[in-house]
């Protein structure tokens, strides 16, 4: 016990790196994400073509496929990154193709007719994008993307593998050297679920502050 | 007379296969309230929506005001800005009312002032206030879409339209979604637009309404104008065959709806 005792600030410590790859590549994620989603819906067709390509190679292949070619595979092309850099641009890119579809879902499911009665008193598309379906987009993505963070904090345990020092790693190493696997596993997992928790918790938070305008 | 408010020439339409207008020429002088009646499937609700653009038509001519289309043409971006300009003349009120949920009765009667036609904040929420006064709503300013009643939601829609100060107000079938017993509320508020002036077009199958608010109806089938006339006219000696016997159709359906109906408490036992 003593081990894990002393074992318990490094957990501490990858759960902290663990928080900022989930964190740090939700929000890359959602803000190309978002861009995605409206290249996905313009009218221009080349960026529509763009948008369907990128989804579908960045949702088709493993996770880990993506984050070993960034890591291992870039620097024979002369890009050379760091760990942690490489795993918050792998993760970025993947969540970005699943949360561009939960963001144009969340478009799609605003009614046709909020489109036409803006349009009817005259505002242009930018606007009526921006004033009236984005506030009510966001309202119907909310759940898909909050499921979306915490399959995201849950994945970046596969940042173990290019020798990112996060939760999962730690955990490994506290088993290699203790023979107390069950204990320094159980304890990592313990802390994904609390972050996990906390995020649900989140969510349904916001869920009933937008849910309280109408 | 002064230049007709909207013209419509030779306007066709088609949706996949089917062509729902064939060739329409329509114009709608100003103060005029010129009612859009014919079965279904007629092509009213498509003639009244290219009179905004929200649909643009495949062929023909659309003047709104100062704005005149030729349709048909690539949609660039001056012809974008032009239907933008061109709908802002214009009002709507749709079958759904397509109030925006998020925003409150007046918040959806100010979005058009204060975004689109630039008014000041105070200047804005005077003008919403006037017209939810005006629409019958005052008392429920502060209330989102989801806490009102169909006719309520329909009201504040009429109000929203009448905030751009529109010169033309288009109604694509205002009361067919609501409950019947809250017709008349719709309907006079229309009523009383077209006492003060306002130049309309009406999509309805309320054939008393039609009676009393238009100055002339437009009866469409398969696409066409089949018959224009007072309503006077066209509700007792209509020319054409399909007139006469789309009317024996709605006339034995019809409930005489804007005529007042009992009050709760006093209907027949």
């Amino acid at each position: 016990m003593d081990l894990l005792t002393n074992a318990f600030p490094m957990l501490l410590r990858g759960f902290g790196v663990t928080i900022l790859l989930g964190v740090a590549s939700f929000v890359l994620g959602s803000v190309l994400g978002a861009l995605i989603a409206l290249a996905r819906i313009s009218r221009i067709r080349v960026l529509r073509a763009v948008a369907i390509s990128y989804v579908s190679v960045f949702r088709g292949t493993p996770l880990l496929i993506q984050i070993m070619v960034i890591y291992f595979g870039l620097p024979q092309l002369g890009v050379q990154l760091e760990p942690i850099p490489s795993a918050i641009l792998a993760l970025t890119l993947f969540s970005a193709a699943y949360l561009s579809e939960n963001f144009r879902g969340g478009i799609l499911g605003v009614d046709k007719g909020q489109w036409e009665a803006a349009s009817s008193i005259g505002m242009p598309y930018g606007r009526t994008f921006r004033r009236i379906v984005f506030p009510q987009a966001i309202r119907i993505a909310t759940p898909a993307v909050g499921g979306r963070f915490i399959a995201l904090m849950k994945d970046t345990s596969l940042a173990s593998a290019v020798t990112v020092v996060e939760l999962t790693r730690v955990a490994e190493s506290v088993g290699n050297a203790s023979f107390r696997y069950m204990e320094s596993f159980l304890l990592a997992g313990a802390m994904y679920w609390l972050i996990n928790t906390v995020l649900s918790v989140g969510q349904g938070m916001l869920e009933k502050r937008l849910g309280r305008a109408y | 007379m002064s230049e007709p408010t909207i013209e419509i020439t030779g306007v066709r339409k088609r949706f996949g296969e089917v062509e729902v207008l064939r060739g329409v020429d329509l114009s709608v002088e100003r103060g005029e309230v010129v009612v859009l009646m014919g079965p279904s499937g007629s092509g009213k609700t498509t003639l009244v929506r290219c009179m905004n653009l929200l649909e643009e038509p495949d062929a023909g001519r659309v003047r709104i005001c100062d704005c005149a289309f030729d349709c048909g043409a690539p949609r660039d971006r001056s012809a974008r800005r032009l239907a933008q300009r061109a709908r802002r003349r214009t009002g709507m009120v749709f079958q759904q009312f397509n109030l925006f949920p998020h925003m409150t009765a007046l918040g959806n009667v100010i979005e058009g002032p204060r975004q689109v036609r630039r008014l000041p904040a105070a200047e804005a929420v005077a003008l919403g206030e006037r017209l939810l006064a005006r629409v019958g709503l005052a008392d429920k300013r502060d209330e989102y879409p989801s806490r009102l009643s169909g006719g309520q939601k329909q009201r504040v829609a009429i109000a929203r339209a009448l905030a751009m100060e529109p010169e033309v107000v288009l109604f694509d079938e205002p009361t067919s979604a609501l409950d019947p017993e809250l017709h008349a509320e719709v309907l006079d508020v229309i009523q009383e637009l077209a006492g003060e002036g306002m130049t309309m077009v009406i999509v309805t199958h309320e054939t008393h309404f039609a009676r009393e608010v238009a100055d002339r109806i437009v009866f469409m089938d398969g696409g066409v104008i089949v018959e224009e006339a007072a309503p006077d006219v066209f509700f007792t000696r209509p020319a054409q065959e399909r007139a006469r016997s789309f009317l024996r159709l709605v006339e034995h359906a019809a409930v005489p709806v804007s005529a007042p109906l009992p009050r709760r408490g006093e209907e027949a036992v």
